[in-house]
């Protein structure tokens, strides 16, 4: 079965429902899993030469930072699904993803502010990467105002598309802004040519909490799409109700019809 | 090309007019850059070493102010949809209504900057750096607001989320800005870098600008 078939059967949103149900579970699990072990091992390492036991706050800092980044670029995917595809359920997968995404950036911002105390001896810097990833935050916030302010979902949904595309610029400065611009942040230790220059025994444990984080969003970002999608369905009915009530002889014949399960919803 | 240049003499006809919205943006820039000594006191060498800062977020701030007229009062009356559905590429025309809005709130702002570089004490080098600094980022301010314009252009209430969305988009404009700035006026780096970056800036937003406003317009319409 090809990829696009199996993407044009995930359109459906009972199917996608069905299928989450089944394998929400599952994530859980193995994200708990891999979150335990992750911790664990992030406890037992070793501590830093230079920074003592403050440097396990970067298992928790890198993995939210990585994901931040990784969540908006999910959202650019979502939204060429919306604009160019008009996949149904890109948008749900847009709208939902975005405070998620807000998320993992406030606790990066805050995690950081938290380690910088102790190492360059301020809460905030105004230096390229903390700057460019605050206007990533900004950003993350004004797509939900937009996405919020619009009543029609579809047309919400084409308008954010728009605008996460254009705010996609926004990653590759954050990735790179601590190479171009030499200031306090450190550079870049682990995705880089050349490889990581991290030790194994700090490498190691990050690389697993990034996992974790991962499937970390992606089971928050499956089961925001059920809630979205199910959200709609309310929203549906509830338009339907109100309009049954507003022209009750019009919509006596055309009531009943409608209102079988799986049509008109999402 | 008729068209485009008809849409450009219309929209600055319109904007020259009694409520068109073209001065009142430099009012705004004065207003901004006046208040401004009455916050931070009233210290020349303070306000001179501020200068090129308080010049630029006024010149940012009265641009987002004259933005929500963009595409706002031709959708009131129905313009808009004459636009879009018309044979001129609505990119073209995204991008003619940009520059016709340039020329007629822009262009007035960097016109004031002497004026008021001399409230703020800055000397002549200062005040021409600021003014070839706003001269090239003001256009990149106009055309990536035009996005958020687009954007706004179908809520209602509009205006305040226009603001929210454009401003993380002009933020590194303005910060190349306010580097070249000083750069001319008392920095090691010289000024020709930042510069030639806030030009990139403003030559992406001519490109990059008219193509998302097109695509939102095209989906907030229909």
């Amino acid at each position: 079965m090809k990829l696009s078939d199996t993407l044009i059967d995930l359109a459906n949103p009972t199917r996608f429902l069905a299928l989450t149900a089944r394998a929400l579970p599952w994530l859980a699990a193995v994200t708990a899993v891999l979150l335990a072990i992750g911790l664990y091992q992030s406890a037992l390492a070793p501590d830093d030469y230079q920074q003592g036991a403050t440097v396990k706050i970067m298992f928790i800092h890198v993995p939210n930072a990585w994901l931040s980044m990784f969540v908006w670029a999910v959202m650019t995917v979502a939204s060429l699904g919306t604009l160019v595809w008009r996949h149904p359920l890109a948008d749900v997968a847009a709208k939902s993803a975005a405070p998620i995404g807000a998320a993992f950036t406030f606790l990066a911002l805050v995690t950081g502010s938290l380690w910088g105390r102790p190492m360059w001896g301020t809460y905030w810097e105004w230096d390229a990467r903390l700057t460019s990833v605050l206007i990533l935050f900004l950003m993350y916030l004004g797509l939900i105002a937009l996405w919020r302010a619009v009543e029609d979902p579809s047309r919400a949904a084409r308008a954010a598309a728009v605008l996460t595309l254009v705010g996609a610029i926004n990653l590759p400065i954050i990735k790179f802004s601590v190479d171009w611009w030499n200031t306090l942040h450190q550079p870049a230790s682990v995705m880089r040519l050349g490889g990581p220059t991290l030790d194994r025994a700090f490498l190691i444990p990050l690389l697993v909490m990034a996992v974790a984080f991962s499937f970390l969003f992606v089971t928050l970002h499956l089961a925001a799409m059920r809630n979205e999608i199910l959200r709609r369905r309310v929203r549906a009915l509830q338009m339907m109700q109100a309009s049954a009530f507003s022209a009750p002889a019009a919509a006596g014949g055309l009531g009943k019809s409608a209102l079988e399960p799986g049509i008109g919803a999402a | 090309m008729t068209a485009l240049s008809a849409l450009i003499r219309r929209d600055i006809r319109i904007a020259l007019r009694i409520g068109g919205g073209a001065l009142i943006g430099v009012l705004f820039f004065l207003t901004v850059v006046v208040l401004m000594p009455f916050a931070v006191g009233p210290d020349l060498a303070l306000l001179a070493r501020l200068g090129p800062a308080i010049l630029w977020l006024g010149a940012l701030l009265a641009s987002l102010l004259t933005l929500d007229r963009l595409f706002m009062a031709d959708h009131e009356d129905g313009s808009l949809d004459l636009v879009v559905m018309s044979r001129t590429p609505l990119e073209l025309a995204c991008a003619a209504k940009a520059l016709a809005h340039w020329l007629a709130a822009g262009l007035p702002l960097i016109i004031a900057t002497p004026v008021l570089g001399l409230l703020l004490n800055l000397d002549m080098v200062a005040t021409a750096a600021v003014a070839l600094t706003l001269l090239a980022g003001t256009p990149a301010l106009t055309f990536t607001g035009m996005i958020g314009a687009a954007l706004a252009v179908t809520l209602q209430r509009g205006g305040l989320l226009l603001a929210v969305l454009v401003l993380p988009l002009s933020i590194p404009v303005l910060i190349f800005g306010v580097a070249a700035s000083q750069a001319a006026i008392s920095g090691p780096t010289s000024f020709g870098a930042p510069f030639s970056i806030l030009c990139a800036l403003s030559l992406v937003s001519f490109v990059v600008g008219p193509f998302a406003a097109a695509a939102s317009l095209r989906q907030g319409l229909d």
